[in-house]
C-alpha cells in the first residue's frame, strides 16, 4: 500500500500543482487598470500631438530663438514672448526666494520643535487645507494685499501691478504646499537615525542639522521644485495682479527697478493669446504652450537630477 | 598590561583585548567596581495615561554587566531609556519617582538631557549607523562634543575597543550601509564609546544578528565592563546568564481592568537569579514555562 502511494503520489501532486483556477475578477481588474492607463495616456498623446503639430509653422517660419527673442506684439507676423519667458523665469526665481525659505524653515518649526498640541494640530489642519485652496483666491488676496494697499512699496510707478506683487501672490500660493511636501520629508526620516544621533549627545540642532536634514533633502528638493512648477503654470492669480501682454520694456533697469516694474508671464500670455481673432495666433500659442511644457520638464528634471544627488548613499 | 585600575572581575583582558591607547578622559575615581552608578527609586513611567511601568528600584553597579530580561511589553526598555533621558523623544512620556546618577538626580529642575547622554553610550535593537562614512559615524559624536582637531585617533581607537578596526581599517571613508548587520552593530558600539561615556546602554544589541556575530558581540561586553558600566536589555536568557554580573527580571502585571503595566519582580547576582530565584514567576520564566 505504501508502494503504491508512493507511485501515485507524483501524479496527483503534478496535477493539483498544474490546475489553473480562473480569476475572472482579478483579470477584469486588471483589464480596467489597463483600460484607465490607456485613456489617459491617448488624451495626454492627443493634447502633445496638437500642441507640437500646430506649433510647426513657428518653429519652420521664424526659429526657435526668433520666437523666444522677440518682443510681445499684436501684429501676429513679428509678435514673440520675450517679455513673458523672462517675466516667467523672474518671477520663480522671486517665488522661489520667498517661498522655499519660508516654507522649509515653518516645516523644520512645525515638525521638530512644535509640541503636539490642539493649536500645531490646528495650524496643520489649515495649511493642508490651504493647499486646496483656488488659486484664484490667491490672485484676490495679492490684488488687495500687494497690488491695492502695499502697492507704494510693490510698485510705486505701476499701481502695484509689479514683479514684486506677482511673485508673493505666487508665493503665497505655493507657500502651503512647500511646507506639507518638507514636513512629509523630515516626517520620512527613520526615527533611528535620529535616537542615534540623540544618543551620542546631539542637540536638536545637530541632530536637525547633520542627520535629519540630509536625509530629507531629496524629498524635500523634489517637493519643492515641483511646487515651483505649478507656480510657473498659473494663469489665474496672475491676471488678477496684473501681468500684461502689451509691448513694454525690459531695458536696462536696475534689480529694483526691474522687481518694482510691470511682468509679462507665459500662462497669462496664453490666456491672452488664444483669444485673440487672428488666425496668425493659432500657432504662436501652441508654439508658446510648447516653450512652457519644455521649460516644465526642465524644472522637473532638476528636480529628479537633485533627488538622485542627494540621495546617494542615504537608503537604509 | 593595560594602565587601568582594574576590577577584581576575572575577566581575561590581556589576551583577547586590541592594544590600548588612552583616550579615556573619564574620571579616574568613577571606576570603581561596586560602587552603585545608577539608583532608581521607586521609577515609574507614564505613556499619557497608560502606566507603561511602576514602582522600579534598583541600584546599578559601575563596571558590571546588568542585565534587564522580561518578557515583551515588561517595560525593561522604558526602563534602560530613562536612564539617559531618552524617553524625552517621546513627548508623552512622564517619568516619576527618582533616578540617580553618581548621586545626582538625572531628572532635577537644572539637568541638561543633552550632557546626560554625552556620558551614556546607547546601542540600539537595530544597528542605526548614521547614512554617512564609517569614520563620519564615529567622529561625529566627538565633534559635537567638542573635540578639536584631528580625530583619527579616537575614530582608530573606539573601533579597535568595539574589535571592528582590522576589518574597516582600508575603508573608513566608506558608507556604513555597506557594512554587514553584525558589523553595522559594533560600529554603533563604537559610536556609543567614541565620545568617553561613563556608561553604555543597550537595547536588545544582538536580536537583529546571527549567532556568530551574536558571540562577538558578548565578548566585546566582556572586555568593554573593564571601562564602562554597561546596563543590557534582552529577551534572550542565555544571553543574559552569559555575559551579566547582575540581573533585573521584569514582568507583566495584568489589572483586573485589562491595564498592563511593567514590575519588578526580582533583582540580583545573574547565578542567583537563575539556580534559585526567590520568585516563582522568575523560575517560571528562566525555565521556559512562561512566555
Amino acid at each position: 500500500m505504501n508502494a503504491a502511494a508512493m507511485r501515485t503520489a507524483p501524479d496527483s501532486v503534478a496535477r493539483a500543482l498544474t490546475t489553473r483556477r480562473r480569476d475572472f475578477k482579478g483579470t477584469l481588474f486588471t483589464v480596467v487598470l489597463l483600460g484607465s492607463l490607456v485613456v489617459a495616456m491617448a488624451i495626454l498623446g492627443t493634447l502633445l500631438f496638437t500642441v507640437i503639430s500646430g506649433s510647426l509653422p513657428v518653429w519652420r517660419s521664424r526659429g526657435v530663438g526668433e520666437f523666444v527673442g522677440s518682443q510681445m506684439s499684436a501684429d501676429p507676423e513679428v509678435a514673440g514672448i520675450w517679455q513673458a519667458f523672462y517675466g516667467s523665469l523672474l518671477l520663480m526665481v522671486f517665488t522661489a526666494v520667498i517661498a522655499l525659505p519660508t516654507g522649509i524653515a515653518a516645516a523644520i518649526y512645525l515638525e521638530e520643535y512644535a509640541s503636539d498640541t490642539r493649536f500645531t494640530r490646528i495650524v496643520n489642519a489649515n495649511i493642508r487645507n490651504l493647499a486646496g485652496v483656488p488659486s484664484i483666491v490667491y490672485g484676490l488676496l495679492g490684488l488687495a494685499l500687494f497690488v491695492k494697499l502695499l502697492g507704494g512699496i510693490t510698485g510705486p510707478e505701476v499701481h502695484g501691478r509689479s514683479v514684486i506683487a506677482g511673485g508673493l501672490t505666487l508665493g503665497l500660493l505655493v507657500l502651503p504646499i512647500v511646507i506639507i511636501t518638507t514636513a512629509e520629508a523630515l516626517r520620512a526620516v527613520p526615527t533611528s537615525i535620529r535616537e542615534g544621533a540623540v544618543g551620542v549627545g546631539a542637540t536638536p540642532w545637530q541632530t536637525i542639522r547633520h542627520h535629519v536634514l540630509p536625509v530629507a533633502a531629496p524629498g524635500v528638493f523634489t517637493g519643492t521644485i515641483l511646487s515651483l512648477g505649478r507656480a510657473f503654470g498659473e494663469a489665474a492669480p496672475l491676471l488678477l495682479v496684473g501681468g500684461i501682454t502689451t509691448f513694454f520694456s525690459t531695458g536696462d533697469s536696475n534689480l529694483i527697478e526691474t522687481l518694482q516694474g510691470r511682468f509679462s508671464a507665459m500662462p497669462v500670455l496664453v490666456f491672452s493669446w488664444s483669444r485673440l481673432p487672428q488666425e496668425g495666433f493659432r500657432a504662436l500659442t501652441a508654439a508658446l504652450i510648447v516653450v512652457m511644457l519644455i521649460v516644465l520638464l526642465l524644472i522637473n528634471g532638476t528636480a529628479i537630477f537633485l533627488r538622485n544627488r542627494f540621495e546617494k548613499g542615504v537608503r537604509t | 598590561m593595560n594602565d587601568e585600575p582594574l576590577s577584581e572581575t576575572t575577566v581575561d583582558s590581556g589576551a583577547t583585548a586590541p592594544p590600548r591607547v588612552r583616550i579615556d578622559v573619564a574620571s579616574e575615581q568613577t571606576r570603581t567596581t561596586g560602587a552603585t552608578l545608577f539608583s532608581l527609586r521607586q521609577v515609574a513611567v507614564d505613556y499619557g495615561d497608560f502606566r507603561a511601568v511602576n514602582d522600579i528600584t534598583l541600584d546599578v553597579p559601575s563596571n558590571e554587566i546588568t542585565a534587564l530580561i522580561g518578557p515583551s511589553g515588561c517595560g525593561k526598555t522604558t526602563v534602560l531609556r530613562c536612564l539617559n533621558r531618552m524617553n524625552d523623544l517621546i513627548e508623552s512620556a512622564r517619568v516619576h519617582g527618582s533616578i540617580l546618577y553618581h548621586g545626582v538626580d538625572l531628572y532635577g529642575p537644572h539637568i541638561d538631557p543633552v550632557e546626560v547622554r554625552r556620558r551614556m553610550g546607547m546601542v540600539f535593537q537595530k544597528p542605526n549607523p548614521f547614512p554617512k562614512s564609517i569614520y563620519d559615524n564615529i567622529a561625529f559624536g566627538p565633534k559635537i562634543a567638542g573635540v578639536k582637531g584631528n580625530l583619527d585617533d579616537v575614530v582608530e581607537e573606539s573601533l579597535r575597543r568595539a574589535a571592528l578596526w582590522e576589518e574597516v581599517k582600508d575603508k573608513l571613508r566608506e558608507s556604513a550601509y555597506a557594512l554587514s548587520g553584525g558589523q553595522q552593530q559594533r560600529l554603533c558600539i563604537a559610536r556609543a564609546i567614541a565620545t568617553s561615556p561613563d556608561v553604555v546602554l543597550m537595547d536588545e544589541p544582538c536580536s537583529a544578528l546571527d549567532p556568530i556575530a551574536t558571540l562577538r558581540i558578548e565578548e566585546l561586553m566582556i572586555e568593554l565592563k573593564t571601562r564602562y558600566t554597561i546596563v543590557i536589555v534582552t529577551h534572550n536568557m542565555q544571553q543574559a546568564a552569559r555575559v551579566s554580573d547582575r540581573t533585573a527580571f521584569f514582568t507583566v502585571d495584568v489589572k483586573e481592568d485589562g491595564q498592563r503595566t511593567g514590575v519588578l519582580v526580582e533583582y540580583g547576582d545573574t547565578g542567583m537569579i537563575f539556580t534559585k530565584p526567590d520568585d516563582p514567576r522568575t523560575e517560571d520564566y528562566i525555565t521556559g514555562r512562561f512566555g
